[in-house]
């Protein structure tokens, strides 16, 4: 047991685990203002009910000793998690920080179907995804399963964590189907500053994301941490050089997504490539979630804020550029193509192709499984009154005008989005 | 306004469209048209012999010379009370000195 090392540790956790209000803050900014709230709640639950998940079986699926698909139950409801040590931090701790990335990954594939999935079924799916396809594919990569028997390069969770995610959502997408208004009214995000807050509190938490995957306070977490912090710059510098070429405007929404598409591609490369290897990454990750995201708006697929080509893509090119550029050198592990060692790139495609079609045939079995017990999508009217109406019996911005106390909620009627019908007992107290 | 002595006025933010060129909008791969651009609505009530000179306060501190400037509309009104007093008509919209 290490000191230093799960100082670090600790600290990492809480940054991971502050992404995910993060990425509701950076996908409720992207959505109409009346839907603000289930999209920020898509995230947020997703701290619940993930989390819990993993804690009583998630762990185990993914880092209990098993066969080369996934951990055995022996770990479930944390047995035999405790104080002892796990590497040179204690298991328990290992077992939290590990479970942050769960809770995100899952609450990643949100973005591609907001504004119309009925939260129900949602939470659902989400318990269901982050069981039945994340632990099994974190113990391939992390677990000692098959890929990571392969010798699979995925420092902080590309594969794992992002073309994961971005497959899953794209599979979500198609079964979910676009939005009424998709393609027919012009749907702007109502409140970019939010989008910037959320890029930037995400890469905050991105240094534990990256930094704390080395599981130790050494020389590798530093390397995975100036890593996080020069490819999204690179990125962000290319992808304003491509919107001022476009639009002749370097846009806010566009320099928030540079952040993340850079954050995600240098995930799997973070404690393998040199600092300058991070920062040709980053720009070179730029042009494909670039030019996807343009194509993908003129196409019927209505992947609302881009799951796939922001973290699908993202993670695909900087999982392939891992098996280019990775260097002895500087990771002590295996050089990539661009060092002699063609084969990586090779173990790297494979990693890519195996997760994104187990996730993605996963993913849409779940939604079958969810949607024959329950309709996945909201009627046509609830989708036009917005889903913080009809899913929370909320809004993001009430004015509170025209609002009468109701004194005995509990006796009056119930029915989202309709008209109060009991009597007003305002006056008679 | 207020240089003018035109001390009773309402004013509003609307959107409109007054025949000015649109603003382009780009949001990753959606380019939007904004039909609409935000405007300042005044209400203001005058006596007979104020119209001429808030209407001159208006144009000239309104004017920019390009489309969508706005308009000013002068209405006949058929009767004012002033809720505070219940004064009526001229008396209604004349200003009283602050105590």
């Amino acid at each position: 047991m290490d000191r230093a090392d799960t100082a670090w540790l600790l600290v990492a956790t809480a940054l991971v685990l502050l992404m995910t209000p993060a990425l509701g803050f950076f996908y409720g900014g992207l959505v109409r203002s009346k839907n603000a709230l289930n999209t920020m709640m898509m995230s947020v639950s997703a701290l619940g009910f993930v989390g819990v998940a993993w804690a009583l079986a998630g762990y185990a699926l993914a880092f209990a000793p098993g066969g080369a698909f996934a951990g055995d139950l022996g770990r479930a409801l944390l047995s035999g998690v405790g104080l002892e040590p796990q590497g040179s931090v204690p298991h328990l701790l290992f077992m939290a920080f590990q479970g942050t990335f769960a809770i995100i990954t899952a609450a990643l594939i949100s973005g591609a179907i907001v504004e119309r999935m009925r939260f129900g079924p949602y939470l659902a799916f989400l318990v269901l995804w982050s069981l039945a396809v994340y632990a099994p594919v974190a113990h391939w990569v992390w677990g000692g399963g098959f890929l990571a028997k392969l010798g699979a390069l995925d420092f902080a969770g590309g594969t794992v964590v992002h073309i994961n995610a971005g497959a899953a959502a794209l599979v979500a997408a198609v079964v979910l189907g676009p939005r009424k208004d998709f393609a027919r009214q012009a749907m702007l995000p109502h409140n970019v500053p939010f989008t910037l807050l959320g890029a930037g509190l995400l890469w905050f938490g991105w240094f534990g994301f990256n930094g704390g995957s080395a599981l130790a306070s050494n020389a590798s977490a530093a390397l995975a941490f100036v890593n996080t912090m020069f490819a999204p710059m690179a990125t962000l510098v290319v992808w304003t050089l491509l919107d001022l070429r476009r639009t002749g405007r370097a846009t806010a929404v566009g320099a928030a997504t540079a952040i993340v598409v850079g954050l995600v591609a240098i995930t799997p490369a973070a404690g393998y490539v040199s600092p300058l290897s991070a920062i040709l990454l980053g720009g070179v990750a730029a042009f494909p979630s670039y030019f996807a995201l343009l194509w993908r708006a003129r196409t019927r697929l209505d992947d609302s804020l881009d799951v796939v080509a922001a973290h699908g893509l993202g993670g695909t090119v900087g999982a392939l550029l891992t098996g280019v550029l990775a260097q002895k050198a500087w990771n002590g592990t295996a050089d990539g193509l661009l060092f002699g060692n063609p084969r990586q790139l090779l173990v790297q495609a494979l990693s890519v192709l195996a997760v994104a079609a187990y996730s993605g045939l996963a993913t849409f079995g779940l939604l079958k499984l969810v949607g024959a017990v329950a309709p996945l999508r909201v009627g046509a009217r609830e989708e036009g009154l917005g889903l913080d109406v009809t899913q929370h019996g909320e809004e993001a911005y009430t004015r509170g005008e025209g609002a009468i106390l109701v004194l005995h909620p509990d006796e009056s009627v119930e029915g989202l989005g309709l008209p109060e019908t009991a009597p007003a007992e305002g006056g008679s107290g | 306004m207020f240089r003018a002595d035109v001390r009773g006025l309402t004013l509003h933010r609307v959107e409109g469209h007054g025949g000015e060129t649109e603003r382009v909008e780009t949001y990753r791969g959606t380019t939007v048209k904004m039909k609409l651009s935000e405007k300042v609505r005044l209400d203001i009530g005058v006596s007979d012999h104020f119209v001429e000179p808030t209407v001159r306060a208006i144009l000239a501190s309104a004017h920019t010379g390009s489309v969508g400037d706005g308009k000013v509309f002068v209405l006949p009104v058929e009767k004012v009370y002033r809720i505070r007093t219940g004064e009526e008509d001229q008396a209604a919209v004349t200003p009283v000195a602050q105590p």
